[in-house]
């Protein structure tokens, strides 16, 4: 897993409540077998006025020039600016496999859904949960350009260009897998010992679980 | 100290702390489908990694396959790269040694209505499966809960979740529901009270004198549902109804075995004076049929109602959330609920697709016949096995003497990965589990109500009070 340590980077605004991964990354990709190439489908019904299919490109699409993120200013963006329960719904990992793609490292929102918040952290993509009113604020500024310094090891996101820094918290395992950006199964497995453990306890307590 | 269902499944399951300060908790089964775990297979054999313990994996394909032509086998699938997934749930399956209901099987289904039915979910359980609805389990007493594909890696090689434990949430059910009125119009209803995000972080007891007087698949209704207002899994305690639900399933326990069993089980209910971080009280008996109306699960309301008006909401986040949902639905504030016309509905879905869910349905035709102005009414049983009884028992019949379709096993148009799709703009009256835009279809519009209520709308052609039908 890529690690996560600082990133500095400006913010795109998608302003709306209860964001589900249906819409981050709609099921007609879902057929792919690979964890690559979803970048491009991203938002994809709201950032193109065509029904698309795998395998097309954008320039094949048409464009939704209304759309937010096809707004010259967010060009590159790498940070995602939300709202309440960002991530709802299905607990397809594409949905952060597209956001990744597309560009983003991290998003800020007041709240988030907790398959997507998981999933967020097994790609070294950072959720940062800040208080609505905070988060109101951002979105306040991000028209007129909206730099932000994100530092993990700190748990701070600052505004570059001004005085402001926001704190925010972070499970303290979770963070330090992030940073290290080492392997999740390869840390496991460290404790096998342990696993083989319990299991055998759990087979004498329950043993109508195991059918080997 | 007092425990919660969910305290005591979570204890009997905790492995211990990883070095890095991550808690570890023992899966006992995950269920496996094409869609979320091809890349987790593909991740183990890129690090040369076995599973874990190959018997506690039960796979089954059930998001992309047709509905249709089922007797022609992987040939049925016309759609390449559904095919290819599919064929690779297959080879994956062989290669692992996974026990599989392959697409041919008449065991196949839906992975939550197939572990339930087979008796691979079994009580006090851990299940996880890449899939959000995998909650449904929680109905017998299972800790069960969707996750990513990742996680889905991680158990295949680990037999373990990394996980933190949630929060207990308890929704307290008083009364009983009227006739005509179900577990799905009840879970909806909650979540219209709690919304989308309302127990995020919770794990969900339903409890009370409503629960129990549910059947088993009732029950599983009200848990697939458990997502929908945020939490991962939901939970009901084990009762005489669990047991009598489980006894005599093909991977159920059997002998000395089932007895030992069963006296675990029956402590497998919250402890008296167990304390939960937050609770809900609510009386069934005021609950009407429900009927979303709009983009979010949360945008409900009783059938009896009208579509609300934004301009009258305090909330501007919630005011503009409903604007853009009833743009998207193109329906009018304060329209009735009843004067929402439909073009298709869909009878189906892990939500709603077992054998009640059909008898609910079928009694409500009752000789009638879809209306002239739907489309199309698709009734898709959740497993073979759901479908070989329904048809034994007439129902198949009565839903194609009324003009339904009758189709084969799978998650078809509740998100529509198959062909089974709503076409731009047509409204759908649907028994499945999210209305969010595009889910059932490009531009299709989902209105999410129980299988009853869905029967009466497409015999009425719009939506109709079930309580007052016939």
């Amino acid at each position: 897993m890529q690690a996560f340590t600082t990133l500095e980077g400006f913010a795109a605004p998608l302003d709306r409540a209860n964001v589900d991964t249906d819409q981050i990354i709609p099921k007609q990709y879902l057929k792919s077998i690979k964890r690559t190439g979803f970048g491009d489908y991203l938002f994809d019904a709201w950032r193109f006025t065509d029904p698309g299919r795998m395998g097309m490109t954008p320039n094949e699409r048409s464009l939704n020039r209304e759309f937010v993120l096809n707004q010259p200013e967010y060009q590159g963006a790498s940070v995602l600016l939300a709202r309440d329960n960002f991530g709802c719904g299905s607990s397809r990992e594409h949905a952060v496999w597209a956001l990744q793609e597309y560009g983003f490292r991290a998003v800020i929102a007041p709240s988030f859904a907790d398959i997507f918040f998981g999933n967020c952290f097994k790609n070294g993509v950072l959720p940062i949960a800040l208080d609505a009113a905070i988060v109101d604020e951002l979105f306040s500024q991000v028209a007129d350009g909206l730099e932000l310094c994100i530092d993990l090891a700190a748990q701070t996101v600052t505004v570059l260009g001004s005085e402001k820094v926001f704190e925010f918290t972070v499970d303290p395992a979770l963070k330090q897998k992030m940073l290290s950006g080492m392997d999740d199964i390869d840390l496991t497995l460290a404790e096998s010992a342990l696993i083989e453990h319990f299991e055998t306890g759990h087979r004498e307590r329950q043993p109508w679980l195991f059918r080997d | 100290m007092a425990q919660t269902l969910y305290d005591k499944i979570w204890q009997a399951h905790y492995v211990g702390q990883r070095a890095d300060g991550n808690s570890l908790l023992y899966i006992d089964l995950q269920l496996l489908h094409e869609v979320t775990s091809p890349q987790a297979f593909e991740g183990l054999q890129l690090a040369r990694r076995p599973l874990w313990r190959v018997n506690a994996n039960l796979a089954t394909p059930d998001h992309n396959v047709p509905t249709t032509d089922r007797d022609k086998g992987f040939s049925g699938i016309t759609d390449e790269i559904a095919l290819e997934q599919v064929l690779t749930l297959d080879e994956n399956c062989k290669k692992f040694g996974v026990e599989q209901f392959e697409i041919n099987d008449p065991r196949q289904g839906i992975v939550h209505v197939v572990g339930p039915e087979q008796g691979a979910t079994l009580p006090g359980m851990t299940i996880v499966c890449g899939d959000s609805h995998t909650s449904t389990h929680g109905a017998l007493a299972a800790l069960a809960q969707g996750i990513g594909t990742s996680e889905v890696e991680h158990v295949m090689a680990t037999q373990c979740l990394v996980q933190n434990k949630a929060k207990n949430f308890a929704i307290n059910v008083s009364g009983r529901l009227v006739p005509g009125v179900t577990a799905k119009d009840l879970v909806l209803a909650i979540i219209g009270l709690l919304g989308t995000a309302g127990a995020t972080g919770h794990t969900i007891e339903y409890r009370g004198e409503a629960i129990r007087a549910l059947s088993m698949e009732a029950r599983m209704t009200l848990c697939n549902m458990a997502i929908e207002a945020g939490a991962r899994a939901g939970l009901v305690a084990v009762d005489d109804t669990t047991i009598d639900y489980v006894a005599g399933r093909p991977l159920a326990p059997k002998g000395d075995q089932w007895d030992r069993a069963v006296a675990y089980w029956r402590t497998l209910v919250s402890d008296e004076d167990a304390v939960f971080d937050q609770t809900l009280d609510l009386d069934a008996s005021q609950i009407a049929p429900q009927v979303t109306w709009g983009t979010s699960p949360e945008m409900v309301s009783g059938v009896d109602q009208q579509v609300p008006d934004p301009d009258a909401m305090s909330d501007a986040v919630q005011a503009e959330s409903a604007r853009l949902a009833l743009d998207y639905m193109d329906l009018q504030p304060k329209q009735a609920i009843t004067d929402i016309k439909l073009d298709r509905i869909f009878i189906g879905s892990c939500t709603n697709a077992r054998i009640e869910d059909l008898r609910s349905a079928a009694a409500v035709i009752r000789g009638g016949h879809v209306a002239d102005n739907i489309k199309q009414a698709l009734v898709v049983p959740g497993s073979g096995l759901v479908k070989a009884q329904a048809e034994k028992e007439g129902l198949a019949q009565i839903f194609m003497d009324a003009g339904f379709e009758w189709r084969a096993a799978g998650c078809s148009m509740c998100l529509g990965m198959n062909p089974d799709q709503l076409g731009e703009g047509e409204h759908c009256a649907s028994t499945s589990n999210r209305n969010f835009e595009g889910r059932q279809g490009y531009g299709g519009r989902t209105h999410l109500v129980s299988p009853a209520m869905a029967a009466a709308a497409a015999v009425a052609g719009h939506f109709v009070d079930v309580r007052e039908f016939g």
